[in-house]
């Protein structure tokens, strides 16, 4: 990968504050944190405790107050936003609480859509999506409509969408809290395959300990600062 | 790469009452836009059909139209004696005057109307070869019998054949009816010039027309009677001349009636806003999700554009084919040029569908559009946060 020492993700006194009604409020102080290419690194943190601001800013989604958040070799903050659209479209996988699947669009339209930002060709997408369905187990529902699909469906189908241009990185908000227990399970066990199997560096967002068990490495995040 | 076309036309089907709604909002305007035009284009296409390229007419210095013209006998005779006029089969120029009166008659309807009555010669019909007598016989010179033309008999009471008509204290017989093939000829009666002009008391003719031997003596002619100090005429051609007779009346028409349809369009595109407003507040988090993924806001502002365009496409296509029923539909109105009334059908024709089209299309991107830049300047956490 780009990084020069096999750290994917380096944060450096990253500060975010937002303001509420002109009262500032202070999300992260000083983080500084470091992911290998590789790792399955679970963040947990009660809520409010700024996992997902931490998320989107690694995620290039949402940008820092202050310090450097650099990912893949990119330092993020100098990117321009066309350039950073085309960074995400390159090196992140999205998996998101809700799984955020567009209601209009089939499985497989909505796992093909990060592939109609690369440059193959129609051919080489329609095998990639069906391999990527294979894979989440869920080839037979390719032509189905979100509201066909179940909960864990969904999730299925959304982190096969997150995996299909084949990313750097694969980030997680809560991907099992909207799941019951066995249907988050299977998503869990999916995410360590993905893992395991195919090498991918994941970060996932958590508030439930079962799930960062999961993980290689566990953060904890209180009050925008990480826990030692 | 953009955000597929299937979700846009999936997202307008998927409302479908607001999408019908804004859809039929869209297509009334355009179906005025086409009205508008096809009426404009049915009047104006009238009068330039009844004139023929291959013919000249010739009217009093500055007339516009033949009613305020006057051609004097002996003006009439040295017109014809021209040498560039054509010669009908048996060595006579063929060459026509005519005697133009208003008359006011009753329509069928009830209502009253003034109707061009025109003097003619048996030259007038040959140099109006597309004239045809479809019902009844032609009139005979010397006698009180006139034809009429097909919009008259439609329109007009008293004009069928066999009926008798009153013009100037003296009944008429209706002998025949003709059909100009949509000329603005179709709107009235014709009789012999030479017993019109004692009856109607007028000692002069209205035009002389004629056909020219060749188009290209056309400048020569023209030149040589305008010159001429014993007359004051001007020389046309004469679909130029009822050309020029019709501009002023489609013109009107046509600002008229884009008037009213720019208002009516003020309209659908605040409801073509409204929609997109709509869609893009219900669809926040889907925005935030496809910016997430890589699509560039230029991608998302295309993709809304593209949303409402087709939607306004749909209203389009809607009025077209509200509009294509008028088609052929005919109406009258005054021209005028002449104050008489001209029967004319209403024209649709595939450019004024095009133009119809276009209009929705445009109408669409306008209220498309800052709908569409809100979509596509959205703060992708807040968008992803949205229920």
């Amino acid at each position: 990968m780009e990084s020069r020492n096999g750290n994917l993700v380096e944060l450096r006194n990253v500060h975010k504050v937002y303001f509420r009604d002109r009262i500032e409020v202070p999300v992260l102080q000083g983080i500084d944190l470091t992911i290998r290419e590789g790792e399955f690194v679970a963040l947990m943190g009660p809520s409010g405790s700024g996992k997902s601001t931490l998320l989107n800013l690694i995620a290039g989604i949402d940008s820092p107050t202050d310090g450097e958040v650099r990912v893949a070799g990119e330092s993020l903050g100098t990117l321009k936003p066309g350039k950073l659209a085309a960074w995400r479209a390159r090196h992140i996988g999205f998996i998101f609480q809700l799984y955020n699947l567009i209601p209009v669009l089939t499985a497989y339209q909505n796992v093909e859509l990060p592939l109609l930002l690369t440059k193959l060709s129609a051919k080489e997408r329609k095998k990639r999506v069906l391999k990527v369905l294979g894979l989440v187990g869920l080839e037979a529902r390719a032509k189905h409509f979100p509201r066909q699909l179940s909960g864990g469906e969904e999730q299925r189908v959304a982190i096969a969408r997150a995996i299909v241009a084949d990313p750097t990185l694969l980030v997680a908000d809560e991907p099992t809290g909207d799941l019951d227990a066995k249907n988050a399970a299977e998503i869990l066990t999916l995410l360590q395959r993905l893992h395991a199997e195919l090498e991918k560096t994941i970060l996932m967002v958590t508030h439930d300990p079962h799930a960062a068990e999961r993980a290689e490495k566990t953060l904890h995040l209180d009050k925008g600062v990480l826990q030692p | 790469m953009s955000v597929p076309l299937a979700y846009n036309l999936r997202n307008l089907f998927a409302r479908k009452v607001s999408t019908t709604l804004t859809a039929l909002g869209i297509g009334l305007v355009s179906w005025v836009f086409i009205f508008t035009l096809a009426l404009a284009g049915g009047f104006q296409s009238a009068l330039q059909k009844t004139g023929s390229h291959e013919n000249a007419i010739v009217v009093r210095s500055g007339s516009t139209a033949e009613l305020t013209s006057i051609i004097p006998r002996e003006a009439a005779a040295a017109i014809e004696s021209q040498p560039e006029i054509a010669r009908a089969p048996d060595g006579t120029p063929l060459a026509t005057h005519e005697l133009v009166v208003l008359w006011n008659l009753e329509r069928k309807n009830g209502t009253s109307t003034n109707v061009v009555v025109r003097g003619v010669t048996p030259k007038s019909f040959a140099l109006r070869p597309r004239i045809r007598l479809v019902e009844g016989r032609m009139f005979r010179p010397g006698l009180e019998e006139v034809v009429v033309g097909r919009l008259a008999n439609a329109r007009i009471a008293h004009l069928a054949v066999g009926d008798r008509i009153k013009l100037a204290g003296r009944a008429w017989s209706v002998v025949g009816v003709f059909d100009a093939q949509g000329t603005s000829f179709d709107s009235e009666i014709w009789g012999d010039v030479e017993l019109f002009m004692p009856v109607f008391d007028r000692p002069v003719y209205q035009s002389v027309t004629f056909r020219l031997d060749d188009p290209s003596h056309f400048g020569a002619i023209q030149k040589r009677l305008e010159s001429d100090p014993r007359m004051s005429v001007q020389v046309k051609h004469e679909d130029d001349f009822y050309a020029a007779q019709s501009a002023t009346l489609a013109g009107l028409l046509r600002g008229l009636g884009l008037f009213v349809t720019l208002i009516m369009a003020l309209g659908a595109v605040f409801g073509a806003l409204n929609t997109m407003y709509a869609a893009v507040g219900a669809r926040a988090k889907e925005i935030g999700t496809l910016l997430a993924l890589g699509f560039s806001r230029g991608a998302i502002l295309t993709s809304f554009l593209i949303e409402s365009v087709l939607l306004a496409t749909l209203g389009g296509l809607l009025g077209c084919l509200l509009a294509l029923p008028v088609n052929g539909i005919t109406t009258s109105t005054t021209n005028f040029a002449s104050f008489s009334e001209i029967a004319f059908r209403f024209e649709v024709t595939p450019s004024m569908l095009l133009s119809g089209m276009i209009f929705a299309a445009v109408m669409g991107a306008l209220g498309g559009w800052f709908p569409s830049r809100n979509a596509a300047r959205r703060v992708i956490v807040e968008a992803l946060r949205q229920a």
